[in-house]
């Protein structure tokens, strides 16, 4: 049932239907960004697609928002 | 081809709206973000979990996916008007092509997000909004924690609370700002839902849950993610008294909703105060805004409460109806054209009561519905507004910033900045905006927007984004030229 996707690599979980954030933030990952100036890390806030914290980027794509991207087979997150 | 209606968002009103008229005989479409319909309330997993209502809904947006055009996962930007009087709704696909959708009328019904007070902390990781958590179990199956810290103010915190420790978290304690008289004179019993405090009650003492009143998280502490919180004890105005540390993973926090109008604010919707100070586009009794062919229903006309955002989406739904089948064969181009602007709207011509009475004589059926509805908006209503009335943000919570406290998360712009922008004569959000960037980010300002207006001493404005969704560059040339409403590029 379960499957996989990476994160910088490393193996992450996912039950079919989780966002990416969701199954990051489960496997204890809980920042995957850090800001522009002061370099704070940074993973879910607001868990709805409003509060842009969540950038992410998958599979080379532009940076889209963790918690709204659902999670699919093979998926590679990378963090900046 | 035109749709009859585009209904945006698929949460309790926006599937109440889009079922309702595709049930009377319209073409309708209907758009959401998100991956299955639901909205926030009825939010669910691949796999469900029973839930109070979750199987009536379910079989709903079973019955709206046959009968209407459902569009998941697609993020509208913005509606404008066409030259002919008609609407399109500009969505972006999951593969971020654009997706234009014409439109004779159009249902928003985007609901609400999280209203979050900033704290010094309140950025590190493991500090989520208490609807942020809550997604995460209904959608996810997710626990956002293990030891978790419940905070800040409404009866919203209760079900995040016994749903977080029902799913086997440690909730360390709810932390509700307001009150002062507990749990046994919570005002959901004043408010006849004895049935329903009494349940999360049960549930919190089940699972050993403290509820304390006047208490908030004012500073969460951590490296690279939040390892413990300051949690005072307030008085009225929210000035703290005393404090003392509880060490956690993880803290909920939210201090009401901000309904989302920012589509209608784009068309020129005329808006209003809601009782907690919040900008909602004003409708009248058939939920119509003051732009023809332009409904609202749900917490973009104010929050209450799923049963409100349903009942409200209903009837939208029939009213649309109606006009659909008055309009007939006459185009509604051609009606939006006759001068029904803005200011005409409101309106000496057509009241509510002639439309209503029109709508019995046309349906007799749906007049009688219309008012068992119209009595059951009026209560839940009415039952939204006490609850505004009973959970307040008091100002005290201004002095739990310190200097280099985040207001504004996406530009990091701390407390000191805005002071200084104040010190420089900036004495509203907008001048504090310019000088100092908060709320010029990623988010628009969703985020620290209520707070900014608080700290410039102003109530909150509707919101000015010339689109509700960030977009590319592509799918905004497709927008022609020579259209009067396109969006500014800022
Ligand atoms: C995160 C969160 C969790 C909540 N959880 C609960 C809960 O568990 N229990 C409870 O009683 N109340 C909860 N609430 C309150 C809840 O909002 C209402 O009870 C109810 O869901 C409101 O229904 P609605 O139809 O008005 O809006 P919603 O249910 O919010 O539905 C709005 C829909 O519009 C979509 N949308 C918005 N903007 C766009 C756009 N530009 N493009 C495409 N789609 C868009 C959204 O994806 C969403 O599906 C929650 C609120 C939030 C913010
Ligand atoms: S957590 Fe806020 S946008 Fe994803």
């Amino acid at each position: 049932m379960t499957f996989h996707i990476t994160i910088d690599g490393r193996p992450v979980p996912v039950t079919p239907g989780q966002s990416i954030g969701a199954a990051l933030h489960a496997a204890g990952v809980r920042s995957w960004r850090s800001t522009r100036f002061g370099g704070r890390p940074r993973g879910l806030f607001c868990g709805i697609g409003v509060c842009f914290d969540c950038l992410v980027s998958v599979n080379g794509r532009t940076p889209e928002r963790a918690c709204l991207a659902e999670a699919a087979p093979g998926d590679e997150v990378t963090t900046a | 081809m035109t749709y009859d209606l585009v209904v945006i968002g698929g949460g309790p009103a926006g599937v109440a709206g889009a079922l309702t008229a595709a049930q009377a005989g319209l073409r309708v479409a209907l758009v959401d973000a998100s991956v299955r319909l639901g909205g926030q309330y009825f939010r669910h997993s691949a796999d469900p979990r029973p839930a109070p209502g979750l199987g009536r809904f379910l079989r709903q947006a079973r019955a709206l996916d046959r009968r209407a055009d459902v569009r998941l996962r697609h993020q509208v930007w913005n509606v404008t008007r066409e030259p002919g009087g008609g609407l399109t709704v500009h969505a972006t696909a999951p593969d971020r092509t654009a997706v234009p959708l014409a439109a004779r009328r159009v249902l928003i019904a985007t609901g609400a997000y999280d209203r979050p007070l900033p704290f010094p902390g309140w950025d590190l990781p493991g500090v989520l909004t208490a609807g942020g958590a809550q997604a995460l179990l209904k959608g996810d199956g997710v626990l956002a924690g293990r030891r978790i810290v419940v905070g800040g103010t409404g009866p919203f915190l209760l079900p995040v609370a016994s749903g977080l420790a029902g799913a086997g978290a440690r909730v360390l304690g709810v932390f509700e700002a307001n009150g002062g008289l507990g749990l046994a004179r919570h005002p959901l019993l004043a408010l006849g839902k004895a049935g329903e405090a009494a349940g999360y009650a049960a549930a919190l003492a089940r699972h050993r849950v403290p509820y304390r009143t006047r208490q908030a998280v004012v500073a969460a502490h951590g490296e690279r993610e939040v390892e413990a919180v300051t949690v005072a004890r307030l008085d009225k105005e929210w000035n703290v008294l005393a404090t003392r540390v509880v060490e956690c993973d993880t803290v909920a926090v939210g201090y009401g909703f901000v309904p989302q109008i920012e589509l209608g604010v784009q068309l020129g919707c005329r808006t209003r105060q809601d009782v907690d100070g919040s900008p909602v586009l004003a409708v009248d009794a058939g939920q119509r805004t003051s732009v023809p062919g332009v409904w609202a229903a749900g917490e973009p006309t104010g929050v209450g409460g799923w049963r409100l955002s349903e009942v409200e989406g209903r009837i939208a739904g029939l009213t649309i109806a109606a006009e659909s089948r008055a309009a007939g064969s006459r185009a509604p181009e051609s009606r939006a054209l006759e001068g029904r602007t803005d200011e005409s709207r409101t309106d000496e011509s057509r009241t509510d009561e002639s439309r209503d009475a029109e709508g019995r004589d046309r349906e007799g059926r749906d007049g009688e519905v219309a008012g068992v509805l119209a009595r059951r908006r009026e209560r839940w209503r009415a039952f939204g507004e006490a609850l505004q009335h009973a959970y307040p943000v008091r100002p005290g919570w201004q002095g739990w910033l310190r200097d280099d406290t985040l207001v504004c998360r996406c530009e990091e712009v701390p407390l000191a900045r805005v002071r200084e922008a104040r010190d420089l004569g900036a004495t509203d959000a907008r001048s504090i905006k310019l000088l100092a960037r908060p709320g010029m980010g990623w988010c628009q300002g969703r985020i620290c927007g209520y707070a900014v207006s608080c700290l410039a001493g102003e109530p909150p404005q509707p919101p000015r984004r010339p689109i509700a969704q960030p977009v590319t560059l592509g799918a905004l040339a497709e927008l022609t030229d020579d259209d009067p409403t396109t969006p500014p590029l800022t």
